[in-house]
């Protein structure tokens, strides 16, 4: 089956990437995944100086699901520019860039400088995160507003060479995520990234206090996945034509498919890397199976389908009963 | 063994690369689990029967682990390992003194195995609040040049607190160098002492993997402590990657569960 997917110039080998945040730098899922054979891997977020995040606990277990406050974690551009880039582009990894700021600017600057890399040769896609917190809005996040979360995507855009797609990936957490949608599509945006945690908080049971040192923090995993379908879902309605990168606790083929015909372009893996960091090959060939069981020849057959009548959707072939049974 | 479980998986891959230090990270619930954390735990030892076996030591005190302890003869196991940083041993005979707290001590067999093949001498001391919290007691006796068992309420062993027994301990032992796996606290206090006496201390921290890891891989980051590197800066590393076992007198334990002002990336980093 040709898998290749398309997100505006650029053809992934396959429609599975993996979540920002979720494979480290890659070299410590590499052992478990092989990150060449990816549609795409999709980089922690990296902003302009390295930030230690957030104390421990920074993780908690929920129901099906993690939640995270981890405060943005990473090494800095100038070490992912010297070090990290350089070992995926030695791999021959597709990369995602997931690029973050505290500022409009900031986000201007990590771009710009990821563009004039020489390692950037293995960028197939940047991804804005604009649930990054506005340090000049008193935290609140970009994607909270249309205004913000389109004035990031455009001096993402404005850096990024236009033959790079540029994804915004938006958060769950606001009134119409179509509005934000169609926000960050009018500023330029390829397509969108669908969709980063959703806040919530846990209890310890043992000290009756937040579990987090963060006090609230992102939910991922499959407790997430209907709000991750309902949003895939609103946003294709609403922008049929945009590319979406569908996502939120995804661990099998079915999962994925769901997002397909939810209306999905790609979709990610993201928190169950952390359960099973050899889930990609898995979810890939379920997802193969699935289609082709319906007779679809390729991802794109199935996107969108579940806006359309039921008529219009391919049902699982049926083995037909064999000759011999009637003898 | 009442307060602990003890398990014994068939897992030639990791029997065969296992050096002691180094831990498995075990998916708990089954495969339509609602539990995605892994769970870290340190290897007690391995052994060639069955083409290799992995032996560890745990206890059942939340849902995962009562899964984990449930599981009957022949049930598949999801588990991945071995992982982490081992012990570094001393390149001549030493005289090595092993720490262990609670079950904390279970990663400490296979080290001592490891240290007798090179001529080392190996003191064990086996530290709880309790008798029947004590791991190992019988297997340190017998294996080990000396054992001493301390319980704070002096149901085994000697009663009292490792701070306040173990200098005495070091000195009769004459210990080249202490290995400390267990409660953080107690790691803290051992990496101390130890430090005061110039000797080099390796603590495995199990109890903070436990409690703080998800993924065990290195991927997730969340297990991560403040640590003062070769350069002297303090970074943020992760217990499952850089560690489990590290340099005792490079952790800034009593900034454990903060981000120093100095540390890199932090407040004034």
């Amino acid at each position: 089956m040709d898998l290749s997917t398309r997100i505006g110039g650029v053809t992934l080998a396959n429609p599975l990437l993996t979540a920002s945040g979720c494979g480290g730098s890659g070299r410590e899922l590499a052992p478990y995944t092989d990150l060449a054979r990816l549609g795409a891997f999709t980089t922690a977020t990296v902003m302009g100086r390295p930030r230690a995040g957030r104390p421990t606990p920074r993780m908690a277990e929920t129901p099906s699901g993690l939640l995270n406050a981890m405060g943005l974690p990473g090494p800095g551009l100038d070490a992912f520019l010297a070090r990290d880039l350089p070992w995926l582009t030695e791999h021959e990894v597709p990369t995602v860039v997931s690029v973050g700021g505290g500022s409009v600017q900031e986000f201007g600057e990590v771009a710009g400088r990821l563009a004039a890399s020489p390692a950037a040769r293995s960028i197939v896609g940047v991804e804005v995160n604009v649930a990054c917190p506005n340090a000049e809005d008193r935290g609140r996040m970009f994607a909270a507003s249309p205004a913000a979360a389109a004035e990031v995507v455009r001096a993402v855009r404005g850096a990024i060479h236009r033959d790079v797609p540029v994804l915004a990936k938006l958060s769950p957490d606001v009134t119409d995520i179509a509005t934000i949608a169609l926000a960050c599509a009018d500023a330029g945006a390829t397509g969108l990234s669908l969709i980063n945690t959703v806040s919530g908080l846990a209890i310890d049971p043992a000290t009756l206090r937040p579990a987090l040192s963060g006090v609230s923090g992102g939910l991922s995993g499959p407790a997430l996945r209907p709000v991750a379908l309902r949003c895939v879902f609103q946003v294709h309605a609403a922008i049929p034509e945009l590319p979406i990168v569908g996502g939120g606790g995804v661990a099998t083929g079915s999962d994925a498919l769901e997002f397909l015909v939810a209306g999905a372009t790609a979709v990610s893996v993201g928190t169950t890397l952390l359960h099973d960091p050899s889930a990609p090959q898995r979810i890939l060939r379920e997802l193969e199976e699935a289609l082709a069981a319906r007779g679809m020849t390729r991802p794109g057959d199935a996107v969108g389908l579940a806006h359309r009548p039921a008529s219009a959707v391919p049902q699982i072939a049926r083995p037909r009963a064999r000759i011999e049974e009637f003898s | 063994m009442a307060a602990y479980h003890a398990m014994t998986v068939v897992a030639p891959a990791v029997a065969e690369r296992f050096r002691p230090g180094q831990f498995v990270a075990v998916a708990v619930g089954g495969e339509h689990t609602s539990l995605l954390a892994r769970r870290c735990l340190p290897v007690y030892e391995v052994k060639p029967d069955y083409g290799g076996t992995v032996e560890f030591v745990f206890a059942a005190d939340d849902p995962g682990s009562r899964w984990l302890a449930s599981r009957r003869s022949r049930d598949a196991l999801d588990l991945i390992g071995p992982l982490g940083r081992p012990f570094p041993l001393p390149r001549d005979p030493a005289s090595c003194l092993l720490v262990g707290g609670a079950h904390g001590s279970s990663g400490l067999f296979a080290l001592a195995d490891a240290l007798r093949q090179r001529d080392c001498k190996v003191h064990f001391v086996l530290a709880a609040p309790h008798a029947h919290q004590v791991y190992g007691a019988l297997s340190a006796q017998r294996i080990g040049d000396s054992s001493t068992v301390i319980t704070r309420d002096g149901s085994l062993g000697t009663a009292g607190m490792v701070p306040d027994l173990l200098p005495a301990i070091i000195d009769r032992t004459e210990a080249d160098v202490v290995y400390a796996a267990g409660p953080t606290g107690m790691l803290s206090a051992v990496s101390g002492i130890a430090s005061s006496l110039g000797i080099p201390c390796q603590v495995s921290l199990g109890e903070l993997l436990g409690e703080t890891g998800a993924c065990g891989i290195g991927v997730c980051a969340s297990c991560v402590l403040p640590v003062i590197g070769d350069d002297g800066h303090t970074r943020m590393v992760r217990a499952c990657a850089e560690g489990p076992v590290l340099r005792g007198e490079r952790v800034r334990w009593t900034d454990l569960g903060t981000i120093p002002l100095d540390a890199l990336g932090g407040p004034r980093g």
